[in-house]
């Protein structure tokens, strides 16, 4: 073998071996955490828009209460507070609901009463809110009044403060989650990389003693970390999206349950993952090489 | 100004020298001396021996020419520059024209005998086609023609010791700097080892070799730095080297 060597066929072997035993674990634990990174990043996505929902479904919408006056019925008041309405700028439907919703809601306090009918219970009409121009809730009682109404509006303003309270608490915490998770997976990146460097001393000292200028020797390194790091975030974010794609079919248009909807265009904000994995494991490994090489001056 | 003679005289001086150093001592970290109030200087193309006792600081000289050490006290002048002036971007320049066979040789173990004896040609910006016949022609006149495609690995003693060799002298360095070069070859591998430095010295290249090996020292007949505790306990004659 060694006799059919030819110098004028040899062509320079890379200065870091091309495969390394100690890559395959190196490229498992940036994988798993990029998954993780990727995964919470999707989970704080659906978050703020099952978040984004609860405020604006409360936000689009009124409930009116009316109550019959004079010889009017119940039913006659609430069709008229609808026709009322639906002539307010900003609202987009009004309807008035079926007596037995009414009937529904006072019937846990006055139990099943033969003649609830004959009951002046108010009626409800349900108010849908023009989603860029809501109609405020005076501007709705004005109308009311106009047309001589005795009617309540419950724009759901109480309900709305608390709801975008915690809509709020959720989406903060799912970017500081996220952002521990994606920072401990750069910290573990960084080890990573510092590891496999340090365990390629030898090159780091070869390379310095033979001449090679700083700048080179960490070069190499930034390449070649960058990229072992680049695969494995590749990884980790394929089977982050694979996984969502999986939690999106399953649980039909609104993802796997309505209270964490996954959209199609959530899965493509795992594809930065693969380029920072590279980035932090380029700026482990320089740094890295650099404090080695002054280690050796 | 006035010049002072003394001081000019110094520094011409240290322009014709390979080597010199003026009362150099250093340490590691915070920790003692390991060589003291060293004064010396190398000739071009002279042939010496740094002796002494295991501790006695022989390697700690050798990486203080090499730069993979700084003094602690001192001044250094190689290929007549001073190296406490040297920068990031000239220490490279001035490494590239030091030849070292280290004591734990150092031979990149994922690459083949010959693509280890490039090394230093590689870093030096040259292209393959022009330097890979020398190469080819080094390892067949250190014995190694057959093993130019053998990893480091598979080498024997001797063979990983010559290769060693072959690399640090492929770009024709103008030193040469060898730590414990036969420490673990037999008696008769040890010989060849000196012959091969004496003949690249009769080609005009310093050499500086530390050994503990008083046999070959005694038999050579060449100069002696001899450390004792850090300290040079013999001086080398100065003037043109010993053929």
């Amino acid at each position: 073998m060694n006799e059919a060597f030819d110098p004028a066929r040899w062509r320079p072997a890379a200065f870091l071996p091309e495969k390394d035993a100690r890559d395959g674990a190196l490229i498992f634990v940036v994988a798993v955490l990029c998954f993780l990174a990727c995964l919470t990043g999707l989970g704080v996505l659906a978050a703020d828009r099952a978040a984004g929902g609860w405020s604006s479904q409360l936000a689009g919408e009124a409930t009116v209460i009316v109550r019959a006056k004079g010889g009017e019925t119940p039913d006659a008041a609430a069709a008229r507070a609808a026709e009322a309405l639906a002539g307010v700028a900003g609202v987009t439907e009004a309807r008035a609901l079926e007596p037995q919703k009414a009937y529904d809601l006072v019937r846990p306090w006055l139990g099943d009463v033969a003649d609830l009918e004959d009951l002046p219970v108010p009626r409800l009409v349900a108010v849908t809110l023009d989603a860029r121009t809501p109609a405020k809730a005076p501007a709705l009682t004005n109308a009311l009044q106009a047309q001589g109404l005795d009617a309540v509006v419950d724009d759901h303003s109480v309900w709305l403060r608390d709801i975008e309270r915690a809509a709020g608490v959720v989406r903060w915490t799912g970017a500081v989650v996220f952002l521990l998770i994606a920072g401990a997976a750069g910290a573990v990146v960084a080890f990573a990389t510092r590891a496999g460097l340090a365990a390629r001393r030898d090159v780091v000292e070869v390379l310095h003693l033979s001449g090679a200028e700083d700048g080179f020797i960490a070069g190499l390194f930034q390449g070649r970390f960058a990229q072992v790091a680049g695969i494995a975030g590749l990884l980790g974010a394929v089977a982050a999206a694979g996984l969502g794609a999986i939690l999106r079919l399953a649980g039909g248009h609104q993802g796997l349950t309505p209270a964490l909807p996954i959209a199609w265009g959530d899965l493509l904000a795992v594809l930065p993952c693969p380029l920072i994995a590279a980035l932090v494991a380029a700026a482990a490994a320089r740094l890295t090489a650099s404090a080695l090489i002054r280690e050796m001056q | 100004m006035s010049r002072n003679p003394n001081a000019a005289a110094a520094i011409d001086s240290a322009a014709e020298e390979v080597v010199r150093f003026d009362d150099v001592s250093m340490r590691y970290g915070r920790g003692p001396e390991v060589l003291r109030d060293l004064t010396f200087a190398l000739a071009p193309g002279s042939f010496h021996f740094v002796t002494g006792p295991s501790g006695a600081g022989k390697s700690s000289l050798l990486k203080l020419v090499y730069l993979a050490a700084r003094p602690s006290k001192g001044l250094i002048h190689l290929f007549g520059e001073d190296l406490s002036r040297a920068t990031a971007r000239t220490r490279p320049h001035l490494r590239r024209r030091i030849g070292v066979v280290f004591q734990d040789l150092l031979l990149l173990d994922h690459l083949s005998t010959f693509d280890n004896a490039a090394v230093p040609l590689r870093l030096s910006g040259r292209r393959p086609a022009e330097y890979r016949n020398d190469v080819a022609e080094l390892l067949r006149w250190v014995g190694l023609g057959e093993r130019m495609q053998s990893m480091p690995a598979t080498l024997a003693g001797g063979e990983k010791q010559r290769l060693a060799i072959a690399r640090a002298v492929v770009n024709r360095p103008e030193i040469l700097l060898a730590d414990e070069p036969t420490g673990n070859v037999d008696h008769e591998m040890a010989l060849k080892i000196y012959r091969l430095f004496v003949e690249l010295n009769r080609l005009g290249t310093t050499v500086l070799i530390a050994t503990h090996d008083q046999d070959m020292v005694a038999r050579s007949g060449r100069p002696v730095l001899h450390l004792e505790d850090g300290r040079l306990s013999a001086l080398p004659p100065q003037g043109p080297a010993q053929p």
